[in-house]
């Protein structure tokens, strides 16, 4: 017993020494998949390190494991409630602007605002476009959100805040109708169903792409960061305090009771 | 600045806080920090309350009354706290942030804390539809999607599951800092970088889990779901979730805190917090990712040029200094010891420099305690105060050789709307009274 507490103890002293010493490092690649699995298994070992036996780390994978029990439909009905871009697991049904409007003054406007411009602090739903590149874009469903399938998924799971998942299908595409006519995205006869839902696009969708900060950062991947007079004289540009806006511990204070 | 130099926050971009009405006067804030606005700073090695010189410290003579009285009973609090001294060290609400406190965040108080594990008690939370109570015995967890056999696991189930693992990670909410992305604003680093902690995790590999039910060779994406009231949704590549994530039950040897998703939660190494899914209820596969408002029209970042990355995952390298920081003042010339924190979602820490004079030198900090991939990695620099002013920061590398940029470097490729993944270089103003601010040096 002794002795295998004391190589455990020698291994993780010297992982951690590895990885304070590990300076010398392989040429920054970042984007190259055989670099990143070689990485995975690096990464792994090291979180590993005070597994004794390794071959102990491989659960009976050959062995059929007997726990869990198979989902019944029910149940996965119950529970799948995701709607995707391309339209999938939206349910049948349908509601127009109008009706969407009048559901929205009753469950959604004390917050959001008649208009979606929102009330107080609550998010806005409607309006900013062309604001993106502005000081203070606004983000709405209308100037920012890529795909309609989210403002249904989103509203259902969700809202209204305090009563979620209450709201019918039927309920829902009119609300939805409601809040792309408030985006100016339909027109005021507009009724949404399953069957034309993939055809509303939202405007901003092209403006988003994959994360690309290894090669568009790449500059951040340095060699050797200057250690000595890396700089001229420097000065303060800007202070937190002139601001204020830190606060002192009080108790919070919530805004839904 | 004027107010609206202030950044839309990470979620209602309605929020705006009322600068003129804030409760906070600068002398309480350092009230709060442990020393009052004008608290002299001790010199040499004297220590702030120390007598004359050749009169006994009435702190020894006599002795104290604790030395002669019988204390407290072995069980006066069967779930141990923090002494009764430590009162101040909690987690802390910005509350012009927001506007429902189910759907807010409190910070970790990093400024007071050593080491690398965060105590569960004080680890940040955020919440989008509060926090769910769940019954450990009505817990389910279901798989289904593209799988050869959709299937329903109880908490038992999880923790029979062969292969269980202990994994320390960092999990960091996209937005901390996003406060920060258009120039120095809260005062503390509480506020600044608490949207993080550092754990052990305990469960079982999520691949062991996908494996039983079998994933179908279309399979590329995984959504994640919540049983909280916001029932919240991620998609997680496949790959990611075969390679290192886990559905975790504890945290630091206890049961997971509910504020932490108890029972169960997904631990998604060295991604961003909001994909760790918590109160985890259900895992679909699927061949392309949801498009979930999470992440669309949250959790993307909007540059400058009015185009959003998407799927900016991966939390880049990053370090703070804890203390000195504003609410951690320094209170004595001569020795001291500068400590901070430093992270990096592709791995490893392996180097921390610390500079003193807003980046001009810098000298290579010392780093102690374990440095564990994607996990809080702790360094020290001990250094001798003469009482000059200071600006204090410090930069992270990583084993891939990323270094952590500084905020110009990131606003010059990003601007400064995109709320998510600020990880520049941090800057206190140490004053030669010890009192320490955030600020931007240039
Ligand atoms: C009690 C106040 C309240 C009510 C009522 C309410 N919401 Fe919300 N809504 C919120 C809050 C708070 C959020 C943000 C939640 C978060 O981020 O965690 C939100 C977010 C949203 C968003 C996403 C905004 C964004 O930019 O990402 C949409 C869309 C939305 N609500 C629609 C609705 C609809 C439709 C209704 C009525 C069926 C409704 N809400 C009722 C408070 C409310």
């Amino acid at each position: 017993m002794w002795k295998s507490a004391e190589t455990l103890l020698a291994s993780a002293l010297l992982a951690g020494a590895l990885a304070v010493s590990g300076m010398a490092v392989a040429d920054p690649q970042p984007g190259k998949p055989a670099a990143k699995a070689e990485k995975d298994k690096t990464d792994k070992a090291r979180q590993a390190v005070n597994v004794a036996a390794p071959a102990a780390t491989a659960p009976a994978a050959a062995k059929a494991i007997a726990l869990g029990r198979p989902a019944l439909q029910e149940e996965i009905a119950a529970w799948n409630i995701d709607v995707r871009a391309d339209g999938e697991g939206l349910p049948p049904g349908k509601g127009s602007v109008k009706e969407g409007e009048e559901l929205f003054l009753q469950n959604c406007a004390q917050c959001h605002g008649e208009f979606g411009e929102g009330a107080g602090r609550w998010p806005v739903l409607a309006g900013g476009r062309g604001t993106l590149k502005s000081e203070r874009p606004e983000k709405t469903i209308g100037s920012f959100w890529p795909y309609a399938s989210t403002v249904y998924d989103y509203v259902h799971r969700a809202m209204p805040f305090g009563s979620n998942l209450s709201l019918t299908p039927d309920q829902t595409y009119a609300i939805v109708a409601y809040l792309l006519n408030l985006n100016d995205l339909v027109a005021e006869d507009f009724v949404l169903s399953k069957d034309n839902f993939p055809k509303v696009d939202l405007p901003n969708e092209a403006n988003f792409y994959d994360d690309d900060r290894e090669t568009s950062e790449k500059a951040f991947w340095k060699k050797n960061p200057c250690m000595k007079d890396c700089s001229g004289e420097v000065h303060v540009t800007a202070r937190a305090q002139i601001l204020n806006v830190t606060p002192d511990g009080d108790p919070p204070k919530g805004n839904l009771e | 600045m004027s107010d609206t130099s202030l950044p839309p926050t990470e979620r209602a971009s309605g929020a705006k806080p009322s600068l003129s009405k804030s409760s906070l006067s600068r002398r309480r804030f350092l009230n709060l920090a442990g020393i009052g606005a004008g608290a002299a700073v001790a010199g040499g090695g004297a220590a702030l309350a120390a007598p004359a010189a050749g009169t006994p410290d009435p702190n020894i003579v006599p002795v104290p009354d604790w030395t002669k009285t019988l204390g407290a009973p072995v069980n006066e609090n069967p779930y141990g706290k923090p002494s009764v001294f430590e009162k101040d060290v909690v987690r802390r609400e910005v509350t012009w942030l927001t506007a429902s406190s189910q759907s807010s965040v409190s910070f970790t108080p990093l400024y007071a804390l050593d080491s690398v594990i965060t105590p569960n008690g004080l680890c940040f939370v955020r919440h989008h539809g509060g926090q769910a109570e769940i019954e450990p015995d009505k817990y389910r967890l279901m798989i289904h999607g593209l799988v050869d056999k959709p299937l329903v696991f109880t908490l038992e189930d999880l923790k029979r599951m062969p292969g269980r693992v202990n994994r320390a990670y960092f999990l960091e909410c996209a937005a901390n800092s996003g406060m920060e992305w258009r120039g120095a604003q809260l005062n503390g680093c509480q506020f600044t970088h608490g949207m993080i902690h550092n754990l052990f995790y305990t469960g079982v590999p999520l691949k062991t889990l996908l494996d039983m039910a079998g994933v179908n060779p279309k399979g590329k994406w995984v959504l994640a779901e919540g049983a909280d009231a916001a029932v919240m949704t991620r998609s997680i590549p496949l790959e990611k979730a075969m390679n290192d994530c886990l559905v975790a039950f504890g945290m630091n040897g206890e049961a997971l805190r509910p504020e932490q998703g108890y029972p169960v939660r997904l631990v998604v190494p060295g991604w961003e917090g909001n994909m760790w899914v918590k109160w985890l209820r259900r895992l679909k596969v699927g061949d392309q990712p949801w498009q979930q408002r999470e992440e669309t029209s949250k959790y993307t970042d909007l540059l400058a040029d009015g185009r959003s990355r998407r799927f900016t995952f991966v939390m880049d390298a990053k370090s703070v200094v804890t203390s000195p920081s504003p609410q951690a003042p320094l209170k004595h010339k001569g020795p001291n010891v500068l400590s901070g924190i430093a992270w990096s979602g592709r791995g490893t820490i392996s180097r921390v420099d610390v500079s003193l004079d807003g980046g001009r030198n810098w000298t290579t900090a010392r780093i102690d305690g374990p440095a564990l991939p994607m996990s809080m990695t702790r360094f020290y620099l001990d250094f001798d105060w003469a009482g000059q002013e200071l600006m204090v920061q410090s930069r992270a590398m990583d084993d891939t050789g990323y270094v952590q940029p500084t905020k110009q470097e990131l606003r010059a490729i990003r601007g400064t709307n995109s709320i998510y993944h600020n990880n520049g270089i941090q800057t206190w103003l140490v004053r030669s009274n010890g009192e320490t601010e955030n600020v931007e040096v240039g």
